[in-house]
């Protein structure tokens, strides 16, 4: 498997042998999980609580590595500062870049967290970090944030989906991975490109007859081999069939197209705009967890140009969502996590780009469970350290859950082994929360 | 800002005096008066001066290496007089050095973002600056210190990309990030017409030396050509070699970097990079395209005979008959000399370090580049004295 991040430096190779490692450890890992019934809460009853309670998470990942520089961190006038100036948000004293004037609007619905130290510059090892609060560990394999929601928070039998995940481009399907040992059932569906699941459309050349005898007999097989031997992966086929129906049934729900004229024209005449109208449209439908990516930020060429480009982009849509979920009434039920793998270097480099930095930058959190309009943490003057409250991707792993409601100090309990929700060396940074 | 570097020779000349050659024919250039040092010419009976060298790229050295602080540099011109170098640099001030004595001077206070491009007025006392926070600012470019005379702020919305003016000195042209074109009074600052029609963000502009005809390039790699009468596009130059949207990275890159007229106003000549196998990792080779000033057909696409990576960022025509280009890139820092009739260069100068910008003194054997690692350094075309 070929690495197609684009820098091609030497931490991408090394990613890929530490990949390669931890593949080999979580298909034995996956062995003992479909030996059993699927992980489950601890105490079952805490979950069913949590599940009425219909919260939500929408995470903007901005592949690549997002500039804090350029975006929620800036250092104008100093000698990493770059080109471009400061403006003033809606939150007296707090700055952002201003690639972001429309954003600037909204961050009295925002918090951004400045003083994030992961202590990684490897993409593949930095997206493993931020998505599931672990630092990589060849002997196990942990689930992504969007897969413990979907897990901890959708409704029993949802038919749709737990975890989307939005891309740029082509592609689609199952993500299986990124449920780890919680199973098939819980990982992301991708929409490549924004396009509805694949194969969604019964074809032509079959009946609705046809179809529904051909389920029928699919069904009968099926229950007589679970009868003898259900695994939590033949469960996770059976569950998967059935959603599959029902996501044909439902399928003008990832039809962007049909949401109104005038709101497409205000997210914007590109993709992310369509990727994030349709991130709404998910949300107001019961959607438990929406990831939608924004590429790309690996900018160690003409950093500048390419932040001008893409927050453009960036700034036009994503202000419109926060605003919508806002006045739709869905942020005191959804949280908002806008990240990516680390930040790029103070330093600017002989390309005028930025190179991987996870040493010092920005994650911006807002919506249900944290407090919002301010920054918490600090970087010094020219953004070379964080100054004042360092965090970590564990510490954010936690915020995010007990900003949900869930209780992140919980285990799962995967072939009777009690394997902690979050890492349990840490914890959530209290003063975050509401 | 300090004043000049200690490690400057105050009473060294900063770049070697060289005779000079009429330079009527290079555009935006006035005719030079002398850029010998004083001490020179005081004797009381001069002996008959040696006869002016002409330019000999294969011969080229780097004669002067200015420094100043640690920002990288971005931009550079000489002044008309060839008295002066300045330099655009990314801590949002100009550095001046004089040529004749190593003097350096900071011109600050003026711009709050990096300073992009530079140009001279009508009497070449007049330095005007642009930069990417939209800002044109006049300097009188002679005075001991000099301090801002005027500033047009919000030029252009967002960036200006590149400056010049006109062959007689009176029009500034202006682009910007905001699509367009702006024609300004060198005079008194005034807006004189806004030229709309590039569908994406302008980076370059030269004039035409005689027919009141401007060129102007975007990063989609179209060189649009206006009549200033009109006001109106005339002719749209396909250099889309030089412009990319790469769907794995969903980028925009490349476009048209550098442009330049030829002298006679026969050729029109853009400077880029193409090939960008991965513009975010700087994967991409440097390229020229030359077109017919009238006609728009291409007469030659240059690239670089061993193929490094860069990108074309200064473009000139030399009146003795080449083409002059500056890359910097992932190959390193290039001067490449081009023949319009062969493909590929006829010499190649390696620079210590990436070029940003270039310009051709009135002596037409010295050429400034400013660098990456703050220096600006001048390369001349000639034999290296013993």
């Amino acid at each position: 498997m070929k690495c197609t991040y684009a820098c091609q430096t030497a931490e991408h190779l090394v990613a890929r042998r530490r990949f390669l490692g931890l593949a080999g450890a979580s298909a034995m890992a996956g062995a003992g999980v479909l030996a059993s019934p699927l992980g489950a809460f601890v105490r079952p009853a805490a979950a069913a609580e949590l599940q009425s309670k219909q919260k939500r998470i929408l995470m903007v990942y901005l592949a690549g590595g997002l500039s804090q520089l350029e975006s929620w961190d800036p250092k104008p006038g100093t000698d990493t500062g770059g080109p471009f100036r400061a403006i003033p948000t809606s939150v007296p004293g707090i700055h952002i870049s201003e690639l972001l004037p429309q954003t600037a609007r909204q961050m009295h619905r925002l918090t951004i967290v400045r003083g994030v130290n992961i202590n990684e510059n490897d993409h593949g090892r930095g997206s493993y970090i931020m998505h599931t609060g672990r630092v990589p560990d060849p002997s196990n394999e942990y689930p992504h944030l969007g897969s413990v929601a979907a897990r901890c928070l959708s409704v029993e039998n949802d038919p749709l989906p737990g975890y989307i995940h939005i891309t740029p481009g082509g592609g689609g399907g199952l993500s299986s991975s990124d449920a780890a040992f919680l199973g098939p059932r819980y990982a992301s569906v991708t929409l490549g490109g924004g396009q509805p699941p694949q194969n969604t459309v019964r074809p032509d050349a079959v009946t609705e007859a046809a179809d529904l005898s051909r389920q029928a007999m699919r069904r009968r097989v099926n229950d007589h081999f679970a009868r003898r031997r259900r695994t939590a992966e033949t469960e996770a086929y059976t569950q998967t069939y059935d959603q599959a129906a029902e996501l044909m049934k439902r399928r003008e729900l990832f039809d962007v197209t049909k949401e109104p004229a005038t709101d497409a024209e205000r997210y914007g005449s590109h993709d992310f705009g369509r990727h994030c109208l349709l991130a709404r449209r998910l949300l107001e439908n019961g959607v438990t967890f929406v990831k939608v990516s924004h590429s790309n930020y690996d900018t160690h060429n003409e950093n500048f140009d390419f932040h001008l480009e893409q927050l453009g982009e960036f700034d036009q849509a994503f202000s419109t969502l926060v605003a919508d979920l806002a006045d739709r009434g869905l942020w005191d039920s959804t949280l908002l996590v806008v990240n990516s793998e680390f930040g790029r270097t103070p330093g600017i480099n002989q390309y005028c780009g930025r190179d991987h930095w996870g040493t010092a930058w920005s994650v911006v959190l807002g919506g249900t469970g944290v407090k919002l309009g301010g920054a918490y943490g600090a970087t010094n003057h020219n953004g070379t350290e964080v100054k004042d409250r360092q965090v970590n991707g564990a510490q954010l792993f936690h915020t995010y859950l007990q900003a949900v409601g869930l209780d992140s100090t919980e285990t799962f309990d995967v072939s009777g082994r009690p394997l902690p929700m979050a890492d349990p060396a840490f914890g959530p940074i209290k003063e975050l929360l509401a | 800002m300090s004043e000049p570097a200690a490690t400057e020779a105050a009473a060294a000349p900063a770049v070697p005096p060289a005779p000079t050659e009429p330079a009527a024919s290079v555009e935006n250039t006035a005719p030079v008066e002398n850029t010998a040092p004083a001490e020179n010419t005081a004797a009381a009976e001069p002996a008959a001066p040696p006869p002016p060298p002409t330019a000999d790229p294969a011969q080229t050295y780097i004669a002067a290496d200015l420094v100043e602080g640690n920002s990288p540099l971005l931009s550079c011109k000489f002044d008309p007089s060839g008295r002066f170098v300045f330099a655009g640099a990314q801590d949002n001030s100009i550095r001046r050095w004089q040529l004749d004595g190593a003097k350096h001077t900071a011109l600050t206070g003026a711009h709050d973002s990096w300073v992009r491009s530079l140009a001279f007025d009508a009497t070449g006392e007049l330095l005007i600056s642009g930069g990417y926070d939209g800002r044109l600012v006049w300097w009188a470019a002679t005075d001991e210190q000099p301090t801002p005379l005027r500033i047009v702020d919000r030029a252009h919305d967002g960036w200006i990309r590149a400056i010049t003016t006109s062959p007689d000195g009176k029009t500034l042209a202006t682009v910007g990030n905001d699509n367009l074109v702006k024609l300004w009074s060198t005079l008194d600052g005034r807006l004189l017409q806004v030229l709309a029609g590039h569908t994406g963000r302008v980076y370059t502009v030269a004039f035409h030396p005689s027919t009141g005809t401007l060129f102007s390039g975007d990063i989609k790699g179209f060189v649009k050509r206006w009549d200033l009468a009109t006001a109106k596009e005339t002719a749209q130059f396909d250099a889309t070699p030089l412009w990319k949207y790469d769907g794995g990275q969903f980028v925009d890159f490349g476009g048209v970097r550098s442009l330049t007229v030829s002298g006679d106003g026969a050729l029109v000549a853009a400077g880029g990079t193409t090939d960008a196998s991965n513009p975010l990792g700087a994967v991409h080779k440097p390229i020229v395209i030359v077109f017919d000033a009238n006609t728009g057909e291409k007469q030659q696409t240059h690239r670089a005979k061993e193929g490094f990576d860069g990108s074309i960022w200064g473009l000139r025509f030399h009146p003795a008959g080449f083409l002059l280009a500056a890359s910097g890139g992932g190959g390193g820092g290039k001067l490449l000399f081009f023949h319009t009739a062969e493909p590929n260069e006829f010499f190649k100068f390696d620079l210590p370090a990436l070029a940003r910008d270039m310009d051709l003194h009135p002596n037409l054997l010295d050429v400034a580049v400013p660098m990456h690692d703050a220096h600006l350094r001048i390369a001349r075309m000639a034999a290296k004295p013993a």
